[in-house]
């Protein structure tokens, strides 16, 4: 079992958070498949969170495929989640470094990265969504 | 199966020459918890006690589960729950004497649960409810309007009295009750920060109009800061409300409603809560207040 935790101030929404917990939890190990969720009651009582967060929370994990509910009983993590293939991470963190050396080089401190960073993962969301 | 625990059209209601409450359109979907927030003297509790059919509309109508809560009443008050601003309870009463007056004034009446509710408080029976800490007696109020086990709970500005402690074991039982069964909830407070994530819905009344409406995580992802050059809003407000706005003498910086996504890249975007978009509506502008938006610029 589990314990989540939410932080007010990191602006992601509060059943997001539980998504991001339970994945991460899945990932460390801490959580197998077959494994019970905290139930509904349980969260909203130690979180003092609306029980429909709760609910949204484990109807996103139901649909990637990571959980299960069962009727009556509780919600059961139901598998691994999707990592993508190591050797595409690496190349993706190798080029990622090699842009962050040359903002460097061209004088761009960590926040002016950050800044472009974000701004280009919004805009090709924006531009997803359009297409 | 009606999906509107509360409907009003067009209500509103007058004392002498003011209204309290002018032309309020809004649903709140059975099942929800809905923050009604504004601030004092807004119209939140007249908006409350129109609901659950204490007074009558000068103007509109209202329908509560479905049916009218002025013409209807005896059908309706047991399938209502309401804990009144400062939860009003007969102090020279012990707390078992109290359970026992809700027992005989309620058909629905749950005795089982309302003494395990208290048993689980802690609460001695034989307590006089003047005696108990504001916490307890929030507790026993909400234990009386929980044993009726209502279809609607109504909630006037439940936990503004309370210590920190209190609030949450207060939001808890409710949370809880909700977590159980089928209850929609309505609470009005002029705190807005602690309900976020207590509410699904919310609806905000200011100067007796209201002026926001909806389910939380919309509102939240509809609405944002712009940080730009000093522009002047008109191309923005082409697209997007435009609910605040204030400048510099270089820069612009607007709080928007956003009807879909921003791409004017001169915009820097950042995200708001709930409590700076109330206020924003409420007319607050950092440095300097502005007229208030027109009630037909918001849904």
């Amino acid at each position: 079992m589990i314990a989540f935790h939410l932080d007010n101030r990191s602006g992601v929404p509060a059943y997001m958070q539980l998504v991001h917990q339970v994945r991460q939890a899945i990932r460390l190990g801490t959580l197998r498949p077959g494994d019970q969720l905290p139930t509904v009651k349980e969260v909203v009582a130690t979180l003092t969170i609306n029980p429909n967060t709760v609910l949204h929370a484990y109807r996103q994990l139901d649909m990637e495929g990571l959980a299960e509910g069962r009727r009556g009983v509780g919600t059961f993590v139901a598998a691994m989640p999707d990592t993508p293939p190591p050797d595409g991470l690496d190349r993706l963190r190798s080029s990622l470094a090699r842009w962050v050396a040359s903002a460097r080089d061209r004088g761009l401190d960590d926040e002016a990265m950050t800044g472009l960073f974000t701004e280009a993962v919004r805009a090709s969301a924006g531009s997803r969504e359009v297409a | 199966m009606e999906n509107a625990a509360v409907r009003c059209e067009g209500l509103g209601k007058q004392y002498g020459s003011t209204w309290a409450l002018s032309d309020c359109t809004l649903e709140i979907p059975a099942g929800s918890i809905t923050a009604l927030v504004g601030p004092n003297g807004a119209g939140k509790t007249t908006l409350l006690h129109l609901v659950i059919g204490l007074m009558r509309p000068t103007k509109g109508s209202v329908a509560v589960l479905g049916q009218s809560p002025s013409a209807k009443a005896a059908e309706l008050l047991p399938r209502l729950g309401f804990v009144a601003q400062d939860h009003p309870l007969y102090r020279n009463l012990t707390v078992t004497e109290t359970l026992e007056l809700g027992r005989r004034l309620n058909p629905g009446w749950d005795a089982a649960y309302a003494r395990e509710r208290v048993a689980r408080l802690g609460l001695d029976g034989r307590r006089k409810v003047g005696k108990l800490s504001g916490g307890q007696q929030a507790q026993v109020a909400l234990t009386l309007a929980l044993a009726k086990r209502p279809q609607l709970l109504v909630l006037d500005e439940p936990v503004a009295s309370l210590d920190p402690l209190a609030r949450r074991e207060f939001l808890n039982a409710v949370l809880e009750a909700v977590a159980e069964g089928d209850v929609t909830v309505i609470l009005s407070s002029h705190i807005v920060s602690e309900l976020e994530r207590v509410c699904d819905h919310m609806v905000a009344l200011i100067q007796s109009h209201t002026r926001l409406a909806g389910p939380i995580d919309e509102i939240l992802a509809s609405h944002r800061v712009l940080i730009g050059p000093r522009t002047g809003a008109t191309g923005v407000a082409r697209v997007h409300d435009v609910i605040r706005e204030s400048h510099t003498e270089r820069q612009t910086t607007l709080l928007v409603r956003a009807n879909g996504h921003v791409y004017d890249t001169c915009w820097q975007q950042h995200e708001v809560d709930l409590e700076e978009v109330v206020l924003a509506y409420m007319g607050y502008a950092p440095g300097g207040a502005m007229p208030l938006p027109e009630p037909e610029a918001v849904a």
